[in-house]
């Protein structure tokens, strides 16, 4: 069996008494699509604040290609191919679309302590950056101030950002978070065309999603990994479907994809 | 072509500014007063546009960089006490000066944000302050008067008042080029992602400490730059150069002038030392209608004075 790319060993956090990770170990292999699911307040953001390093752990340790980043900060771990979106879209506001792209192309293009040409006129990074936009279908408002776009667009643009910088491992915190309808439909197909290509860590809360996309799934409850496993036999695992007990939107056997 | 165009385009308010400025002395401000006047302007807005460098570019909101001018004024007293007096030694030993100042506060100030920072600054201006005015061998709070100008490679250059003022020019272009390449530039590009969105940033790979500290410390190399000129140009230093007042309305130059580009920072201090020198000479406690009106500026301007063409034609389409 090949390396793990993502190995969480006994994570521990706590906010005050409240244990919001609580001893999660977890492999994410190359290639996969690995989401995590759970109640609101489970701590999946929480976790990807953890993997991404904005939160520092209690305990427990990350490894990331076998290499220890538990103590990395945020900036040095995308550094190493660790990129990441936001359930609050992040993007540059007075930036426009294709320079929040040519950003996240410049981050993995070299030292950015370079003063003379102007950065807008780089070729390289406006390329790189365009086809970026172009796997998220943004090239058409490349020009437009990320700020003006439309709440879908910006969700579009984060993910157009992630993956202009090429990165090894994506951390995706809720990519379908307020899309209409339409919207969800399109980054749906979008994130399905990554497959294969990127190795994903999904946090969503959009079962029909997760259940369409991921190709393992791990449940978290109040900090705590109850299971991990293939869609189905999560679908059908009877902790899971009791933790989700009263909530209607696990979806059960042969959901719609 | 178009290219080109659209560069202009952007940058023909500066442009204008810059090319009055130059024309000045032939259309009938070419006498000693005026010029004197003209001379504190461009250093004032030399000063000006490199605060909002760092506080439009990289949102470092600094109330202390008059500490930077101040740096360099009493490179050039401490020099001129000690007869150096030539300008190939005085101008870089007044730009290291106040770059290492910037470099040594920056590096603690920049741990911090918003309001802290605004404090850290402000006590190290304040430092900066109380340090010149215990300089006895340099007057203390009276201050110092310079024995002459400072030389160019032996020559009485900077004496002909005329020349003088086209050196404050072309400092102030100088400076401005420089700033705004720097902006444009990929260093210039990751500040202003730090501060549109430092988290966004960060989880991109760049970590804004470094950057921020680079900046901060170009600002206070050009901050000394003025500082130098400003001590020729009154042949004087006294430590209320360096004052947190001072500070703070280098800070109102940029913002009455506007964040929106280094333009503001030009315009900003034209207009706030035009305003200054006219109300002072209307009324005796002028300075109480001036604090009215730039708090007015301040309500009614939100894009500064660069901002009212676009907030005319905003009023119009509404109509």
């Amino acid at each position: 069996m090949a390396e793990p790319l993502l190995a969480l060993h006994g994570l521990r956090k706590r906010f005050g008494g409240l244990a919001v990770t609580d001893d999660v170990s977890l492999d994410v292999m190359p290639g996969e699509i690995h989401a995590i699911i759970g109640p609101n307040g489970a701590g999946k953001t929480t976790l990807i604040n953890e993997i991404s390093g904005v939160l520092p752990v209690d305990a427990g340790r990350i490894l990331f290609a076998g290499q220890d980043i538990t103590r990395l900060p945020l900036h040095r771990r995308a550094r190493r191919g660790l990129a990441r979106s936001f359930q609050i879209t992040s993007i540059i506001p007075d930036f426009t679309a294709l320079e929040n792209a040519a950003l996240a192309v410049q981050a993995g293009d070299g030292t950015s302590f370079r003063f003379f040409r102007p950065a807008g006129s780089e070729r390289r990074l406006n390329e790189a950056a365009l086809a970026a936009l172009d796997s998220v279908g943004l090239a058409h408002r490349a020009a437009t101030p990320a700020g003006a776009m439309s709440h879908g667009e910006k969700r579009q643009l984060e993910l157009a950002i992630a993956l202009a910088t090429q990165p090894r491992l994506l951390l995706l915190d809720e990519p379908l978070a307020g899309a209409g309808p339409e919207e969800t439909e399109r980054l749906v197909s979008l994130l399905r065309g990554l497959r294969g290509r990127y190795t994903i860590v999904l946090v969503e809360h959009d079962m029909q999603a997760v259940f369409a996309l991921a190709d393992r799934i791990s449940v978290l409850v109040y900090g705590r990994l109850i299971a991990t496993g293939g869609p189905d036999a999560i679908r059908h695992n009877t902790e899971v479907r009791a933790a989700y007990l009263g909530e209607d939107d696990l979806p059960l056997a042969g959901a719609p994809c | 072509m178009r290219e080109l165009g659209r560069i202009l385009g952007r940058e023909l308010p500066a442009l204008l500014l810059l090319g009055g400025l130059a024309a000045a002395p032939f259309i009938g401000f070419g006498e000693g007063y005026m010029l004197t006047l003209l001379a504190r302007m461009m250093i004032l807005a030399m000063a000006a546009v490199s605060l909002s460098f760092i506080v439009a570019g990289a949102g470092l909101v600094s109330l202390g960089h008059a500490a930077t001018l101040g740096f360099g004024a009493y490179a050039v007293v401490i020099l001129d006490d000690l007869q150096v007096v030539d300008a190939l030694f005085v101008l870089p030993a007044a730009i290291l000066a106040a770059a290492g100042f910037a470099l040594v506060t920056g590096a603690v100030a920049i741990r911090t944000s918003g309001v802290n920072f605004i404090m850290i600054t402000l006590a190290f201006g304040q430092m900066a302050f109380f340090t010149a005015s215990s300089l006895s061998g340099y007057g203390g709070d009276d201050g110092y008067t310079l024995y002459a100008r400072t030389e160019v490679n032996g020559a009485r250059l900077l004496d002909d008042r005329l020349v003088f003022h086209f050196v404050c020019l072309g400092a102030l272009v100088l400076t401005w080029l420089l700033c705004r390449m720097l902006l444009a530039s990929r260093f210039g590009r990751v500040l202003r992602a730090v501060r549109g969105n430092p988290m966004r940033a960060q989880a991109l790979g760049f970590s804004p400490y470094p950057y921020r500290l680079t900046a901060y410390v170009i600002a206070g190399a050009l901050g000394g730059a003025a500082g130098f000129l400003f001590a020729n140009a009154t042949e004087f230093v006294a430590p209320a150069y360096i004052s947190w007042q001072r500070s703070g309305e280098l800070l109102f130059m940029v913002i009455l002038g506007g964040l929106s580009g280094l333009h503001g920072a030009l315009l900003g201090a034209i207009g706030f030392v035009l305003l200054e020198e006219w109300l002072s000479h209307q009324w005796e406690h002028w300075r109480i209608a001036f604090g009215v009106l730039l708090i007015l500026a301040v309500l009614f301007l939100p894009g500064g004075l660069s901002g009212i063409p676009a907030q005319l034609g905003r009023m119009l389409r509404r109509g």
